[in-house]
């Protein structure tokens, strides 16, 4: 369980507000404190290169090379059974170093254990796909692709999986601006109407919490609403809550409030 | 279930009732509002459940069709996503004239809290809005009252006079 920290006066603090805040490390244990891990680095280090190994929440973290990672997981999965490849992806370290951290996050039934392998590439480096070894990796490597703009070789499909085809940057770097930059912002206006149509149309309003009370154009205030373009004073008289016209409508009844009943009584 | 009466005794002992073609087609236009299912996030739950039994959407006329030639309105539930946008203006533009559009839901009107990316920040970007929903999600209610509301504006409009094109440019 996580240990209690005092919320007393945690609005005031202000380290949310810390750019430089470094979120603190969950702590590493040593591979040779587990039995079955170290037999399993140790099947790994026959053949590899293992760059850094540790337990984290009980889980082994090991880092190889990233032109290894094929045959590193080939053997994982063969010799080793961690025959599930839960997830990968990638993480962006570009600013930090200029890399990227490619991650296999796999799973062994039987041992009942999982494993984490790591591998950092260059930022312009491509990476080589273990689609082979798992028909998951597929859509995980075309995502990765997608999200990161990482280019796996040997992959058989490799195309935008989430966005579409003729979308330009990728969106989860950490670069990448979360209202999206000029071409997100007027994707779909470029695309259907054409560039021209910016003009009319105009730029997306991005404050959501922005409400204009002299707008009529896009929505009414509810109780005062007027008719669409109308000017708006301010002063508008509340309107009540009407769905028919006064005189009624042809063949159809009008709900009156005064003939209404609540049932409070189930066996009525 | 409601029983129409109708006195045809009551015009001077005549059968006969006298309106304008406006009013007859109107009345034909605002009770049969054919809704394309465009559920698109959690806001299609609720328009599902509008149909339902419980809600019950055949009693105005709504009947929800899967084409969009045979719908009349077309009610936008739930986030509607960059990549999806050019498939509404599609279908939008194979509804047959006259049509409606209903924007249901935060995420329909403004893009909602979705502030991101992906997300147009508004239906009415694309296609012409003829009516907006808050809420998120709407209930069933809103959406009854939403209904109600325009089949309202249809019966004010001009049926006989040459329709309109409604486009956003």
């Amino acid at each position: 369980m996580r240990a209690y920290t005092p919320k007393d006066d945690v609005q005031a603090k202000s380290y949310y507000t810390d750019r430089f805040y470094v979120a603190p490390q969950v702590p590493k244990q040593d591979v040779l404190s587990d039995e079955v891990f170290t037999a399993d680095l140790e099947a790994i280090k026959a053949k590899f290169e293992v760059l850094e190994a540790y337990i984290q929440v009980e889980q082994m973290v090991v880092y190889i090379n990233a032109k290894d990672n094929v045959d590193v997981i080939k053997l994982v999965k063969e010799e080793l059974d961690y025959t599930q490849l839960s997830e990968m992806s990638a993480i962006d370290w570009i600013a930090k170093s200029g890399q990227f951290e490619i991650f296999y996050q796999m799973l062994s039934m039987g041992k009942r254990k999982r494993i984490r392998i790591k591998c950092f590439i260059s930022k312009d480096e491509a990476i080589n796909s273990v689609e082979k070894l798992f028909r998951c990796a597929d859509w995980s490597e075309r995502e990765m692709y997608d999200m990161f703009g990482i280019e796996v070789n040997n992959h058989p499909f490799l195309k935008r999986i989430l966005m579409p085809y003729d979308w330009e940057g990728y969106p989860l770097l950490k670069t990448y601006p979360l209202e999206g930059d000029e071409f997100a912002a007027w994707y779909e206006v470029d695309k259907i109407f054409g560039k021209e149509a910016r003009d009319i149309i105009g730029p997306e309003i991005r404050d959501t919490a922005r409400v204009d009370r002299y707008d009529s154009e896009r929505f009414g205030r509810l109780g005062h609403e007027v008719p669409k373009g109308t000017k708006i004073t301010g002063n508008e008289p509340k309107t009540p809550l009407a769905y028919q016209e006064e005189g009624g409508v042809f063949l159809i009844d009008r709900f009156d409030e005064e003939k209404s009943v609540i049932i409070t009584d189930r066996n009525r | 279930m409601a029983q129409h009466k109708v006195n045809y005794t009551q015009n001077a002992g005549l059968p006969v009732a006298l309106t304008t073609i406006d009013k007859v087609v109107n009345w034909g236009r605002s009770n049969s509002i054919w809704a394309l299912t465009y559920g698109l996030a959690c806001c299609g739950i609720e328009m599902m459940a509008s149909g339902a039994s419980r809600y019950d959407f055949d009693r105005y006329g709504t009947i929800f069709r899967a084409s969009p030639r045979q719908a009349d309105v077309m009610i936008v539930a739930g986030t509607l996503t960059k990549k999806h946008a050019e498939f509404i203006k599609r279908l939008y533009d194979q509804m047959t004239e006259p049509r409606w559009v209903i924007s249901m839901g935060s995420c329909a009107n403004t893009g909602g809290m979705f502030n991101t990316y992906a997300t147009v920040q508004g239906v009415d970007r694309i296609i012409p809005v003829d009516l907006y929903l808050p809420g998120c999600a709407p209930r069933p209610e809103t959406l009854q009252y939403g209904v109600m509301l325009l089949q309202k504006k249809i019966r004010a409009e001009k049926a006989i006079k040459s329709q309109k094109t409604k486009r956003l440019m």
